[in-house]
């Protein structure tokens, strides 16, 4: 991992040639001065300071806003490349929706036995009360975020996918407005597809999720757990962009089986509610009682039909690490086909053959927990002290079940800007997806996260991560 | 729109507004010390009376001077009266109701809240201190004119105008009641020559030296400035013209929703004891009194207008 040797390049092939996607592109950025290039890298700093694209950083008074570092060479897919992918996403995302569908309801994919039952039923993430229960439209997760990875020309794998609150689809929206502020004359060389319609494609989902009780233009508000959220920017844009309001849970209350909120003329009722609160913060009567972000008695109004929630409480289970590994039977049950993205190979701990051969190749593998998000309670065997490694031998031991194991990919790379001129580092992707009950929607782009130390896989913003615009061609 | 974000809109004015407030009290204050040959203590016990602060102030220092009084007023994090406070404030709720605001509104808001962070950073040395005050000014105009230029005249233009001049009567209030025992020993002693400066101050603090020169010459005593701050419509800053605007905008609100609610009797009640009035009948009655009152008054269609429009419930 890391080592430079076997990492694709997604501009430059083996021999140093431009890759086509990227052919015009680099006889730009060859003909650029690169003391001005940086100069502009400085500007997009100002221009983001400005408009205020921060991210809240918890337990620090003075720097409590920071920005995500920008750089300003763009990632370039072909519409070729996206294609495949889009279909490959389409996919997957039918299939997560009905997978939800059958376990909160009839659960013949166990009756199947293509998934163990005791993986849904002691799941932390599934929802008992979301049992028997109809979302509107029949659409449990309307906004999902796919996260890939790429090692060769045609190999994508998806690395986890994001069913119940993707962020980050601000950052892809603010990302393209930058360059088109500072690069202009780049657009009009080269033919990029559109992202900004976002906003009003979320709009339009959501719309259509709208549940029967609405009459007339559905009344939409995202629900942000508030300012001091780590991602309420993203919060405020999109309502911002939607032309929805921006609603925290002590806005609403329940008025006559519905969810009001509260307004200068007094309460109005609400159709759909895009929520950026967890599942299990959202109904203190329903969920965790001390939980201040909700609304008392949403989850009663939800269940009788009286509001939309994007997305639906329990869609957790369908990004679960555990349920991850099954995701090629999943997509197969529901779709009948192949799956067209890969997953990466992953080892469930909890079986005794995989278990042992983990054990035996801590030193290349991933070790991850199965409940666990953001980096945490993660081994990287390559990169892990001995130490680090005797202790997860024992932890595997101990809760076998609690962990899935992959191996190290040679994630793909694309360059930056630096002081010394352009130079590889790795990145990800995660493209956006908007469901609706009669269409899924996935914008040509999506937020392209990049590790700005050489070498290193990590691409977390919370640990020196930065983003890249991202294109898909029109060719 | 919701009430919370009504909420937001109306105190980031308020803190926007007295931010600029603080910033030309400061002025006055400074231009005194420095054209005073003695000791300035007591211009400078003024400023922190005016600001509303004498209780933290002394508690935080023991002497009135310069420096302490312009610490305490623009950088003093445990001042919630200070001009960095206020401006934090008015951004935190700028980011509260962003999507109120059009881009302009609240790009101009954050970088104020960041240019002016970054002036008070450090303690203001004296030589500073006029540009920062002007920093100060410029910045809280600039978000105005953004105001002006780019949002509609809706229901969220009005609580935000709605905040300014809550903010600004209070404040023009505040100032002449501090400054009263200033005009009230001239009226009995009509013809003594009371400092021409103190008089020049009240004034100053309001920008409003060169407008009351247009209009009466050089020809500065208590009545006349009394009069034109009070009941000069023309004014923008007297407590007639702010009263007008409130009126105005709550006028327009009443329209917007059709209903008419108790805190659009409560400014005509207000209205009323501007309306018609003397600066004569003013001054015979007891400025301090009528001010008090004013004061009070502003107070109260204040919590009104939250209640009616369910700022917080």
């Amino acid at each position: 991992m890391g080592d430079g040797k076997n990492e694709y390049d997604e501009m430059f092939g083996g021999d140093g040639t431009v890759r086509n996607a990227y052919r015009e592109y680099h006889n730009w950025i060859d003909a650029e001065d690169p003391a001005q290039l940086l100069k502009k890298s400085a500007e997009a700093e100002t221009f983001f300071r400005r408009t205020g694209i921060t991210f809240n950083v918890y337990g620090d008074s003075q720097d409590t806003e920071r920005l995500i570092p920008f750089d300003v060479v763009p990632r370039i897919l072909s519409s070729r490349e996206w294609s495949r992918l889009a279909r490959g996403i389409e996919q997957r995302v039918r299939a997560i929706n009905a997978f939800l569908h059958d376990i909160y309801h009839r659960q013949e994919i166990i009756r199947a036995g293509r998934v163990p039952e005791r993986l849904i039923s002691e799941n932390s993430a599934f929802e008992p009360k979301m049992i028997g229960v109809s979302p509107p439209g029949g659409v449990y997760t309307h906004i999902v975020g796919i996260d890939l990875v790429r090692t060769g020309d045609n190999e994508f794998f998806v690395l986890e996918d994001n069913a119940r609150t993707p962020s980050g689809v601000s950052y892809m929206l603010e990302n393209r407005e930058t360059m088109l502020q500072m690069f202009p004359e780049l657009f009009s060389k080269i033919p990029v597809q559109s992202v900004s319609d976002y906003p009003k494609a979320l709009r339009r989902a959501l719309a259509r999720s709208a549940p029967s009780v609405c009459s007339g233009r559905p009344v939409i508000a995202v629900l942000t757990p508030g300012i001091h959220n780590s991602a309420y920017f993203e919060h405020s844009f999109l309502a911002d962009q939607m032309g929805a309001e921006l609603v925290e849970g002590h806005d609403l209350r329940v008025i006559d089986g519905r969810i009001a909120m509260r307004t200068t003329k007094g309460y109005e009722p609400i159709d759909v509610i895009y929520r950026r609160v967890d599942d299990e913060f959202l109904d203190p009567l329903n969920f965790n009682p001390d939980s201040i972000l909700g609304v008392p008695g949403i989850m009663d109004v939800y269940r009788a039909g009286g509001i939309t929630l994007a997305n639906a409480p329990g869609t957790g289970i369908a990004d679960d690490k555990a349920i991850y590994s099954y995701m090629p039977e999943i997509v197969h049950f529901y779709t009948g086909e192949a799956p067209i993205l890969k997953n990466v190979e992953t080892w469930r701990c909890s079986e005794p053959d995989s278990l042992a051969y983990v054990l035996d190749n801590l030193e290349h593998l991933v070790v991850k927990e199965v409940h666990g998000s953001g980096g945490y309670g993660m081994l990287i065997g390559p990169t892990a002290s001995k130490r680090e490694i005797a202790r997860f031998r024992k932890l595997l031991k101990a809760k076998p079940g609690n962990y899935i194991a992959q191996p190290t990919l040679a994630l793909s790379t694309v360059p930056i800007l630096t002081k010394a001129g352009l130079a590889p580092r790795h990145v990800d992707l995660r493209p956006f997806v908007l469901v609706s009950p009669d269409s899924i929607d996935i914008t040509p782009g999506g937020l392209t996260r990049v590790a700005l130390k050489k070498g290193s896989l990590v691409v977390n913003s919370s640990q020196g991560g930065g983003t890249k615009d991202t294109w898909v061609l029109d060719d | 729109m919701l009430g919370k974000s009504a909420g937001g809109l109306y105190w980031m004015f308020r803190y926007l507004e007295r931010s600029e407030n603080l910033a030309r009290l400061l002025e006055a204050g400074f231009r005194i010390a420095l054209t005073r040959s003695t000791a300035a203590t007591s211009e400078w016990q003024s400023v922190i009376a005016t600001a509303g602060v004498t209780n933290g102030f002394e508690n935080r220092h023991g002497e009135y001077n310069a420096a302490n009084v312009v610490d305490y007023i623009l950088r003093d994090r445990e001042n919630t009266s200070s001009v960095r406070y206020v401006t934090e404030q008015a951004r935190t709720n700028a980011r509260l109701v962003r999507t109120a605001l059009t881009r302009e509104v609240w790009e101009a808001t954050n970088e104020s809240w960041m240019v002016l962070n970054q002036a008070l950073q450090r303690p203001i040395r004296e030589r500073d201190l006029p540009e920062v005050l002007a920093l100060i000014k410029q910045q809280s105009t600039l978000v105005r004119g953004t105001l002006y230029g780019t949002m509609l005249r809706n229901d969220i233009y009005n609580f935000a105008r709605l905040g300014t001049f809550i903010e600004r009567a209070d404040n023009t209030a505040r100032i002449l009641d501090v400054k009263y025992y200033v005009l009230l020993p001239s009226l009995s002693h009509i013809g003594s020559s009371l400092d021409n400066v103190q008089w020049e101050t009240i004034l100053r603090s309001l920008s409003a030296n060169r407008s009351y020169r247009w209009l009466n010459g050089e020809d500065i005593n208590p009545s006349g400035i009394a009069d034109f701050l009070i009941l000069d419509r023309s004014m923008p800053r007297s407590l007639a013209h702010c009263v007008q605007e409130i009126l105005s905008n709550l006028n327009n609100l009443s329209a917007q929703y059709g209903e008419r609610k108790p805190c659009h009797d409560c400014v005509d009640k207000i209205f009323e004891t501007l309306d018609q009035r003397t600066i004569d009948s003013i001054l015979a009655s007891g400025l301090h009194e009528f001010l008090k009152n004013f004061i009070y008054g502003m107070g109260e269609l204040s919590s009104q207008i939250e209640q009616d429009y369910r700022f917080y419930s």
